[in-house]
């Protein structure tokens, strides 16, 4: 069950990554919303959940760019896990360590995605650096949001189910 | 518990081993690759198209009913137009250019005709650092795998991997891994154009040191890659240095905007023969 949810959550954010950046093809703005996608797997469900995010998204996302096969999916594996790890060993439930490990997640994910493809194309690596800290941060904010949302919206529904029991029983009396 | 951990480390590394195997072999033959990827496409196509017809319709509503009423869809079809005069424009520009080569070699031979077909972009980069996008147009359209794809300003890109019957994927031109044979308009100095991650985003290579090349100079399609048409804008020279080696650095600005690439004409004239074996293979 819990391989599904991972799955469509990948899914969800290829989707969402596919339709937001029809409106920003090639201009200054660089979002990875799969990546967001597989550092909330991996910090919400542990190391083996950041995996297989990472390979599912990863995979994916190579298939439909036109890049080599396994990149993506190699580089994400291991941002996953690693993120996945660090969510078991540390407290990562807080704004700033999330941040960080947002930050520097998409950091290392890049690092390593262009790094391969230098060994591939034994060229020496020209890293899009603007690019890549705008990435950081933007992947960072949409992350960051989306545990905001999430952890929010249950105690949202139960503060409003409280305040309307407390109205009708209200009128009642 | 160590257990558990154990195992998902052999996993993490079983997973690894996988990928570079993966990547390995596609490096010495891309066969496998094929089938997964048009395999996804296959996929996300669908939703792609159903999304953008949502994401369209949600806009639409508010664009043409809540803010506009009417003069929106007015707007939406003289961009069409624009882009289809754009086309035209192009099609004059490489016609005229074919004309001229004709005229120099005795119009010896004849030029054909360029017919395009007007395509609308429904989905973006799926992987940041490798620009492609998805057209509503596919192999039921009559599109085929390595067609030139042209904007108005200029040379967008070309089709690649295996269409659906109403998606095809664009390689942008600014990609990485993208190129075109390609010379310039003042000299006729030939080289190849190729996408790359700096800015400006496209390189100029295989140019000698000892042509003469100046900032503003324009660089247009050759036609020797046998799946651009001669004589299609590609942009123009930003920066250009003498090498160290024999050939000259050419940095080249893009003349399609590609931040802002609603609809885009796939230029129906097929591709070489040797594209369209490739094609076929795929």
């Amino acid at each position: 069950m819990r391989v599904l949810g991972i799955l469509l959550i990948v899914a969800a954010g290829l989707v969402l990554q596919t339709s937001l950046t029809r409106f920003t093809i090639g201009g200054g703005w660089a979002l990875d919303v799969v990546l967001v996608a597989v550092f909330f797997c991996a910090l919400s469900w542990g190391p083996a959940a950041g995996l297989l995010a990472g390979t599912a998204g990863g995979l994916a996302q190579d298939a439909l760019s036109g890049g080599v096969l396994g990149v993506g999916g190699l580089s994400k594996t291991l941002v996953g896990f690693l993120a996945g790890a660090i969510g078991t060993q540390f407290i990562v439930a807080q704004f700033f360590p999330r941040l960080v490990v947002f930050v520097i997640g998409t950091l290392v994910h890049q690092f390593c995605f262009w790094g391969i493809y230098a060994l591939i194309d034994q060229r020496a690596p020209t890293v899009p650096m603007g690019s890549v800290m705008m990435q950081a941060f933007i992947n960072a904010a949409i992350g960051l949001l989306v545990f905001q949302i999430i952890e929010l919206a249950p105690g949202f529904a139960s503060r409003r189910r409280a305040r309307r029991s407390r109205l009708s029983s209200g009128g009642r009396w | 518990m160590l257990e558990i951990r154990r195992r998902t480390g052999y996993l993490f590394l079983a997973v690894m081993m996988g990928h570079v195997i993966l990547i390995s072999a596609q490096v010495q033959d891309q066969g496998g690759a094929r089938l997964a990827s048009a395999v996804t496409f296959q996929l996300v196509s669908h939703i792609q198209l159903a999304t953008a017809r949502a994401v369209d319709g949600i806009r639409g509503f508010f664009q043409n009913y809540v803010w506009l009423r009417g003069a929106r869809a007015e707007n939406e079809a003289l961009k069409r137009q624009v882009v289809e005069l754009g086309g035209q424009i192009e099609e004059l520009r490489a016609r005229t250019t074919q004309v001229s080569s004709l005229e120099e070699l005795l119009n010896l031979r004849t030029s054909l005709p360029i017919e395009t077909i007007t395509a609308r972009v429904i989905a973006g980069d799926p992987t940041p650092g490798f620009p492609a996008v998805t057209i509503d147009m596919g192999s039921g359209d009559g599109l085929r795998a390595n067609m030139a794809v042209i904007a108005p300003r200029g040379v967008v890109g070309r089709i690649y991997g295996r269409l659906e019957e109403h998606a095809a994927q664009v390689q942008l031109i600014v990609g990485r891994r993208a190129g075109a044979a390609a010379y310039l308009e003042r000299t006729g100095a030939g080289g190849v154009i190729v996408g790359s991650n700096a800015d400006p985003p496209l390189e100029m290579e295989d140019v000698s040191n000892l042509v003469d090349v100046q900032t503003g100079d324009v660089v247009l399609t050759s036609g020797l890659d046998g799946i651009f048409p001669r004589g299609f804008m590609i942009g123009r020279v930003e920066a250009a240095e003498r090498g160290s080696g024999t050939y000259r650095l050419i940095a080249v600005r893009p003349t399609v905007d590609f931040s802002n690439l609603q609809y885009v004409l796939v230029v129906t004239v097929p591709p070489s023969a040797r594209w369209a074996q490739e094609a076929e293979k795929q």
